[in-house]
C-alpha cells in the first residue's frame, strides 16, 4: 500500500501555493542492492493536482526525480473549502490518491 | 538492463491506462491524462529527447529563470526552481544533458496556473540543464543552467 501524498495549501493573496509530497523509492532501476542484484525499476510515471474535479497540473516524471518527489505550484483562484486532489500512477501500476479542503 | 527495459516497455501502455479505469478518475467520456512519453523520456542523448519531447530546436529566452545550486554536494536531491516570465507558456520540460536520460519531467498547467515549478532532481554528475516551455504561439523556448556536482546521485 503506498503511503499517504502530503498536500499542502496556502494562500498569499490571489494566489496559492500548493505544496505536494509524493511518497515514493523512484528506483532508478541502475542501483544494485549488497547482494549485487541490481533493484528493479520502481519510480511514478504520471501524476495529477485537481481543484473541484478540474486538472491543474498534468505532470510526466522520469527516474531522476528525487525519491519521495516534492513539489511546489502556485495557482490562481482558489478558495477556502476548494478540494485539492493529487492523484499518481507508478510505472508497476500502484496508484494512490489524496484530497484535502484548501484552509 | 535492456531486457528489463524491453519488458517494461511492451507493458507500460497498458500499465499506465488500465489501473485508471474504474478508479473514479478516468470518467467515461472525460480525457484522459496523457501517456507517459516514452519515446522522449528513455531518449538517452539530450539532441533525441528534445526530438521526442517535440521541441528539437527551441529558441533561447532570457524569460524563462533557472534557480538551483552552483554546486550540488548530493546529486542525489538537488533543489531547483523554474519561473517562466515567456507569454502563454503552458507545459514546461526539464533536461539534464549528462543524465544517463536526460529528460527529467514534463508538467502542463491549467490557465490559471503559474509556469512556475519546484521539484527536486537526481543529477548523475555535473551537468548543463535545460528548461524547456511550450507556448500557446505553438513556438518553443529554451534557458539554460550549469550545475556542479561533487557526488553523483546514483547514477540518476
Amino acid at each position: 500500500m503506498a503511503e499517504s501524498i502530503k498536500i499542502r495549501a496556502a494562500q498569499q493573496g490571489e494566489w496559492t501555493e500548493i505544496r505536494i509530497l509524493m511518497r515514493h523509492p523512484m528506483e532508478n532501476g541502475l542501483r544494485k542492492n549488497e547482494a549485487g542484484q541490481v533493484l528493479p525499476a520502481h519510480f511514478i510515471q504520471t501524476f495529477q493536482v485537481l481543484h473541484n474535479s478540474k486538472v491543474l497540473i498534468d505532470g510526466q516524471l522520469n527516474t531522476s526525480v528525487s525519491r519521495d518527489p516534492l513539489f511546489a505550484f502556485r495557482a490562481r483562484g482558489i478558495k477556502v473549502g476548494d478540494k485539492l486532489a493529487v492523484s499518481w500512477l507508478d510505472n508497476q501500476g500502484v496508484q494512490r490518491s489524496d484530497e484535502i479542503s484548501a484552509s | 538492463m535492456e531486457q528489463w527495459r524491453r519488458r517494461f516497455l511492451a507493458r507500460s501502455t497498458a500499465a499506465v491506462l488500465l489501473p485508471w479505469l474504474g478508479s473514479g478518475l478516468v470518467l467515461p467520456g472525460r480525457v484522459l491524462a496523457a501517456e507517459w512519453q516514452r519515446n522522449a523520456f528513455t531518449s538517452r542523448q539530450v539532441a533525441e529527447a528534445l526530438k521526442a519531447y517535440g521541441t528539437p530546436t527551441p529558441q533561447e529566452v532570457r524569460d524563462i529563470l533557472i534557480q538551483a545550486p552552483e554546486i550540488a554536494e548530493n546529486g542525489g536531491k538537488v533543489d531547483v526552481e523554474i519561473t517562466v516570465n515567456v507569454p502563454g507558456a503552458r507545459s514546461l520540460a526539464v533536461f539534464a544533458d549528462r543524465n544517463p536520460f536526460p529528460m527529467c519531467l514534463s508538467l502542463d498547467f491549467a490557465p490559471n496556473v503559474q509556469p512556475y515549478a519546484r521539484m527536486q532532481l537526481k543529477l548523475a554528475e555535473s551537468t548543463r540543464l535545460r528548461a524547456v516551455v511550450k507556448a500557446a504561439d505553438g513556438k518553443a523556448y529554451v534557458a539554460f543552467r550549469e550545475i556542479k556536482v561533487t557526488l553523483g546521485g546514483c547514477a540518476a
